[in-house]
């Protein structure tokens, strides 16, 4: 077998890394004031480095009163979706590199739900979108000893949208969302989608009958933005569809 | 000031938190205090599968995994706590199936199952399918399952606020809990939550080294505030160090990726793992290969122009493999490598993972005030407690299994036992203590930052305590954490609001990494010999005769305010099998 090589990273590392970046942030503290204010801050860092590393920097080095939620730190746990150059995406997933750094690399909140505190936004209207579209498996008859059958197949049908870790990416990426909280969102028909094509479920009508609703599924505009947004990857406009093809066969 | 009622309080809503709350909301007035939002804990960041002899796709019983799990923890696991996690993995996972978990499943329609290091058939003969799995997300699957299914109970959640004390009263010479004081992130107010039982559950304390698999958020809290109140801290000079993480970064890359094939190599492409491991290989219990990557890195055969990592090579296996069973680690590499893990290896190094120490209990999850004696109404499981089913070295899946089957037992006994007692009364100013640590760090003019502190102390943590440990290394960190102490008295934070304060917290937290990094080295420095995830280079070979015993650390007051730390030791229950020398 060859031996495996690796260049790239190689000639890299040997590089100094550092460049200078200029991070424009939305601050908004009502301790303090009423109003939102852009404020800039300059760090020496390596473009290699996530926007999340940005934020610590200015954080711990220039600024503690700098307010975000992080987690994790690589794009699991859902904590840091933000506004990045007008894009919403998770700080930790985010290489300054992908950002043109050269130009001022503006973060703000996202957008449709109330900013508590600089980049902090309140989750719990999202969290309660979700919550109303049974978000949980529902089946009926006698539990079984060993566990339910399903086919590799049937398995696979709704594997995408369980990959969703209700970061509200793309949720508040959503025009529709922006200009009414009431609609459901992307991120609640996701985690819908999730059960209704699951073979062992057995509540799917009940959840189309909730999406049915006038602020359901039929608000999407297929905008793609959530698609576009989710940092997963998973088909968001595809699974809404495929909800809206439901609700009118019947068939799932 | 506010103070709620709860029969039963659990702190934290990783995978054994909910598990616990699915049980005890069931059974009693439940309150989950959670510094996260319930999906955000690291939980969700286990990737590679879930340990239970479910036999579905090959021979395999729960007497061979209970062998492994105590083999792994190189004879220092209590032997009746491995088999009961052995024996009811398999109704844990059915149990997580039957809520609804999505497991990649076999041409049978039945649950499919992975290889991972140190599970074996027969005793050691061969490698065995044993972990459950979906894709290399199965702990993502699992907290999403159980947060679902805390949903369907309608558990209730505190969000955002963060524990910082635990109320101990003596009554009649016993020692009880009597409740919790959090600080609610939002607004900076203090809470006082009265139960008649609490679960800790709040996760493990990675966060004092500097390459790390472990979230930001992962400071030992429930440790310290235990171990504040004179409770014990059991084993935690053993942590570990999990084989892949990302070179520099330390996000992990789950043992999985071995399990569906691939292969450790050194900068001469040879797969040197055969020279440490002739059997299981790639697949050897974490401490081992961890110890033979950094032996690779040290004779100069490690890669790059520093040498200082070795390669996961992926290159042989098919894509479509790896985007069906490996997705999102594939990514993780081409996300912060820029690296196609089709056609190129993965650079990796050992990442400091997971603490096999925490919190003593016993199989019910009762926390221990010493080697025999209940706290009654405590309870404590998961990462943040030490049972001991890890022993000295974890085997990779028996994390998920043991959130899983001790999160339910201990959230079971804690609603039981409030159902047939009454509250402790609280004690005199319960929330004096954390009213002065937040005063004190929020007011105070000192000169020293957060950030420069927690540097130093994961630089020398990371120097001095991670594979190999020596005498003289673990005597530096002592000192260096001794001194960092003494410097974090004169910390100071520049946000004085109320409001969403995590400058703050991050001064509170580093309060509790330090406590506890003091822990760790201090049992190390005594533990003078190795086992399992402790490798001291002075005393290289197991000693049963002296230490085949569990380190149980007490933080001790002297008159004169000054504190130290007394260790003392506690047997290992041993059952079926006697120790041998370990080989993979």
């Amino acid at each position: 077998m060859a031996t495996p090589v690796l260049d790239k990273v190689e000639a890299d590392s040997a590089a100094s890394p550092y460049i200078t970046a200029t991070f424009r942030i939305r601050r908004f503290n009502p301790e303090v004031s009423d109003a939102a204010v852009w404020e800039d801050f300059t760090v020496e860092i390596d473009p290699k480095e996530r926007v999340l590393d940005a934020l610590h920097k200015i954080k711990w080095e220039l600024d503690g009163t700098l307010t975000f939620r992080r987690s994790c730190a690589h794009g699991i746990c859902g904590s840091d979706a933000m506004r990045i150059n007008g894009r919403n995406r998770l700080a930790c997933k985010t290489l300054i590199k992908d950002l043109s750094p050269e130009k001022p690399i503006t973060v703000e909140p996202i957008k449709g739900l109330t900013v508590l505190k600089d980049l902090i936004v309140d989750m719990e209207p999202f969290f309660q979108a979700y919550r109303d579209v049974m978000p949980f498996l529902v089946t009926e008859g006698n539990e079984p000893t060993r566990e339910r059958l399903q086919s590799a197949e049937d398995r696979e049908r709704f594997d995408d949208t369980t990959k969703c870790i209700l970061c509200a990416a793309c949720t508040s990426s959503c025009p529709v969302f922006w200009n009414d909280g009431q609609y459901f969102g992307p991120a609640a028909i996701v985690n819908a989608h999730r059960f209704i094509f699951d073979s062992r479920d057995e509540a799917g009508e009940q959840r189309l009958e909730i999406l049915n609703d006038k602020d359901g599924v039929w608000r999407c505009r297929t905008t793609f933005n959530c698609t576009d947004a989710c940092p997963r990857g998973i088909e968001v406009t595809k699974a809404i569809a495929e909800v809206k093809k439901a609700l009118i066969t019947r068939r799932y | 000031m506010k103070i709620h009622k709860y029969d039963t309080v659990i702190v934290g809503a990783g995978g054994a938190g909910m598990r616990a709350a699915i049980e005890s909301t069931k059974r009693s007035r439940t309150a989950v205090l959670t510094k996260l939002y319930p999906t955000r804990s690291h939980t969700g960041a286990a990737q590679g599968g879930m340990a239970a002899a479910l036999a579905n796709v090959e021979e395999d019983n729960w007497e061979w995994h209970t062998f492994d799990t105590i083999k792994g923890g190189d004879y220092l696991v209590d032997q009746d706590a491995a088999e009961i996690l052995a024996k009811e993995a398999i109704d844990a996972v059915l149990d997580l199936e039957k809520m609804g978990l999505p497991f990649n499943r076999t041409p049978d329609g039945t649950i499919d199952q992975r290889r991972f290091g140190g599970h074996s058939r027969s005793h050691g003969e061969a490698p065995v399918r044993r972990a459950c799995y979906a894709a290399d997300r199965t702990g993502h699957m699992i907290l999403q399952t159980l947060y679902q299914n805390c949903v369907k109970e309608g558990v209730e959640f505190f969000n955002e606020f963060y524990v910082l004390d635990q109320l101990i009263v003596e009554e009649d010479g016993v020692k009880k809990s009597a409740g919790v004081v959090a600080f609610e992130l939002a607004t900076g107010e203090i809470h006082i939550f009265q139960a008649k039982a609490v679960v800790y559950a709040s996760g493990g304390t990675g966060k004092f080294f500097k390459v790390t698999s472990n979230a930001h958020t992962l400071t030992g809290d429930g440790q310290a505030a235990c171990f504040r109140r004179g409770l014990p801290l059991e084993d935690m000079e053993f942590f570990q160090f999990h084989p892949t993480g990302i070179w520099r970064m330390g996000i992990l890359l789950t043992e999985g990726a071995r399990g569906e094939g691939g292969i450790l190599r050194n900068k001469d492409g040879e797969r040197f793992m055969e020279k440490y491991a002739p059997v299981m290989k790639d697949l050897a219990s974490r401490d081992v290969v961890s110890r033979a990557i950094y032996t690779e890195i040290r004779e100069g055969r490690g890669c790059g122009p520093e040498g200082d990592h070795v390669y996961l090579d992926l290159t042989h296996l098919p894509p479509e493999q790896l985007d069906a069973k490996l997705p999102d680690i594939t990514e993780f590499a081409r996300t912060y490598l820029g690296i196609e893990p089709y056609t190129d290896p993965i650079p990796i190094q050992p990442t400091a993972h997971y603490a096999m120490g925490g919190i003593p209990t016993n199989v019910e999850g009762e926390v221990l005030a010493d080697n025999d004696t209940v706290v009654p109404g405590l309870y404590a499981a998961g990462e943040v407690a030490c049972v001991s089913v890890h022993g000295a070295n974890r085997l990779g899946t028996n994390s998920l299994l043991d959130i899983n089957v001790f999160g339910r037992r201990s959230g079971i006994a804690a609603a039981e036992y409030s159902a047939k007692h009454d509250f402790v009364e609280l004690p005199e100013n319960p929330a004096a203590f954390v009213e002065e640590q937040v005063e004190m760090l929020r007011d105070s003019t000192g000169t020293e930052r957060v950030s420069e502190i927690r540097k130093e102390l994961q630089e020398t943590m990371d120097a001095n305590v991670m594979v190999f440990r020596t005498e003289q290394t673990i005597k530096t960190a002592v000192e260096k954490i001794a001194e960092l102490r003494k410097r974090y008295k004169n910390v100071s934070v520049q946000d004085k609001g109320k409001r969403f304060n995590t400058d703050l917290l991050e001064a509170i937290e580093l309060g509790n990494l330090l406590d506890l990094a003091e822990v760790m080295a201090t049992s190390a420095l005594a533990r003078k010999e190795s086992r399992g995830g402790h490798y001291r280079e002075d005393f290289p070979n197991r000693d049963d005769v002296n230490f085949m015993r569990h380190t149980m650390a007490y933080r001790e007051v002297g008159d004169d305010g000054a504190e130290s730390i007394r260790l003392d030791y506690k047997p290992v229950v041993t059952t079926r099998y006697q120790p041998m020398e370990r080989k993979y």
